[in-house]
C-alpha cells in the first residue's frame, strides 16, 4: 500500500509537470526537498534523546509501573473477558503506557505479547473480542505528549512548539472514548446476530 | 480556552520535574540512565531518515508539479461537504495507511502554511490524535497468526474518521 502511494505521487507528479510546464519547479523540489528532509530528521535528534533518555529513568524509577496500577481498574473493564491477574492485562497495560509518554518502540514488543496471550486464552485463528478492543484503542491513538510533533514544529521556528499538545490530548481523549463506544456496538450486533 | 494553552506550555517541564525527582530520591544514577535512554533516541531518528527523504521527495514532486491542487480541487465538493480544509485532505487521507507518509506530509504542511497558521495547527494536532490503523493491524494480527480480524479494521477506520473531525473542532474552539 505504502509502495503505491509513494511511488503514484512521484509518477503522477512528473507526469502532470511535463503537460503543465512545471518541469522546472519539480527538478528544483526534488534536490532541495531530499536536503530539507535530511535537515529534520536531524532536527529530530534533540528532542528523541531528551525525551527517550527522561522516559529510561521514568521507567528505572518504578513510574510507568505506578501509572499501571492507577490505570489497571479502569482498563480490567474495558476486557471483561480477560481475568484480572492473567499476563495479557499486565501488557497491555505497558502498551498503553508507552503509547501514552510516546514510546512507540517499547509499545510494540508489549503489543505483541499482548496478542500472543489473548491468542491463547481464545485458542482460536479468529480476532476475539478483547483482541479488537485491544488494537482499536491502539489504532485511535493514545498521546499524551507529541514528541515528534513538538520537534517538527521546533525545526520550523514555531513560536510555541508545544501549544499543540492541549488540543492533541482533548482530540486523543473524545476519539479514544468513541472508539471504545464503537467497538462496544459492533460486539453487541455480533453477539444479537449470532 | 487560555487553560489549555497553559497546559500545554507547563505538561512538558512538570513531567521532567516529577521524573527527576522520583529518580533522584530513589537515588538513582540519573544522568547514566538519561544517557542510556537517549542514545536510543540518536538511532531513532537516523533510522527514520531514508523513510522522510523518500517520503517527502514525493511528496514535493507531487505537490511542486500542481497536481496536488489539482487533486485537492477534484475532490474540493465532498471535503466542504464535510468541512475539511482541502489543504489537511491529503494528510487525512494518508494518516490510517502510512506513519511516515503521514509525518512527511505533516512536515511539508508546517512548512509551506507555518506552524502557527490554522492549518499547522490542525496537522499537528492530527497527526497525534489518529494513528496508523492498517499498520497496527497488520503488525499485531500477522505476529500472532490471526486470520479472521472480525470488526478490527471498520472500527479502527472509523475511528480515524472521528480523529479527523475531532481535531479540525477542537482546533478550531481552542484557537480562534
Amino acid at each position: 500500500m505504502v509502495h503505491l502511494i509513494w511511488a503514484g505521487m512521484a509518477v503522477i507528479g512528473i507526469i502532470y509537470a511535463l503537460f503543465n510546464g512545471t518541469i522546472d519547479q519539480v527538478n528544483e523540489a526534488i534536490f532541495n526537498s531530499a536536503a530539507e528532509a535530511v535537515n529534520l530528521s536531524i532536527g529530530l535528534i534533540s528532542i528523541l534523546v531528551f525525551w527517550l533518555g527522561l522516559m529510561r529513568i521514568a521507567e528505572k524509577a518504578g513510574i510507568l509501573k505506578s501509572l499501571s496500577a492507577v490505570f489497571k481498574p479502569l482498563i480490567t473493564r474495558l476486557f471483561p473477558d480477560i481475568p484480572k491477574d492473567h499476563p495479557a492485562m499486565g501488557y497491555i497495560l505497558s502498551n498503553f503506557i508507552a503509547n501514552l509518554f510516546g514510546l512507540g518502540n517499547a509499545a510494540t514488543p508489549m503489543g505483541i505479547k499482548a496478542m500472543k496471550e489473548m491468542k491463547e486464552l481464545s485458542g482460536s485463528e479468529k480476532a476475539s473480542r478483547s483482541m479488537i478492543t485491544f488494537l482499536v484503542i491502539n489504532t485511535s491513538s493514545l498521546t499524551l505528549v507529541p514528541t515528534t510533533i513538538i520537534a517538527i514544529r521546533m525545526q520550523y521556528k514555531s513560536a510555541f512548539p508545544t501549544e499543540i499538545v492541549g488540543t492533541t490530548v482533548i482530540a486523543t481523549l473524545i476519539t479514544t472514548t468513541a472508539a471504545i463506544i464503537i467497538d462496544r456496538i459492533f460486539y453487541l450486533r455480533r453477539v444479537s446476530n449470532r | 480556552m487560555n487553560i489549555v494553552s497553559m497546559i500545554s506550555v507547563a505538561i512538558i517541564p512538570c513531567t521532567i520535574l516529577l521524573i527527576l525527582v522520583v529518580g533522584s530520591v530513589k537515588k538513582l544514577p540519573t544522568y547514566e540512565l538519561f544517557v542510556e535512554g537517549g542514545k536510543e533516541g540518536v538511532s531513532m531518528a537516523v533510522s527514520l531518515l531514508p523513510y522522510l527523504v523518500g517520503m517527502i521527495v514525493s511528496i514535493s514532486i507531487f505537490r511542486s508539479s500542481g497536481a496536488l491542487d489539482a487533486a485537492i480541487g477534484l475532490i474540493q465538493p465532498v471535503l466542504s461537504f464535510l468541512s475539511i480544509p482541502g489543504e489537511i485532505a491529503p494528510l487525512a487521507l494518508t494518516r490510517p495507511i502510512s506513519g511516515t507518509a503521514a509525518l512527511a506530509i505533516t512536515a511539508d504542511l508546517l512548512k509551506i502554511y507555518g506552524p502557527d497558521s490554522f492549518i499547522g495547527r490542525l496537522a499537528s494536532t492530527m497527526q497525534g490524535s489518529t494513528d496508523t490503523t492498517f499498520y497496527i493491524i497488520t503488525v499485531y494480527f500477522g505476529a500472532v497468526g490471526i486470520r479472521k480480524m472480525g470488526d478490527a479494521l471498520k472500527v479502527g477506520l472509523l475511528a480515524d474518521i472521528i480523529g479527523i473531525i475531532t481535531s479540525i473542532i477542537i482546533v478550531t474552539i481552542v484557537f480562534s
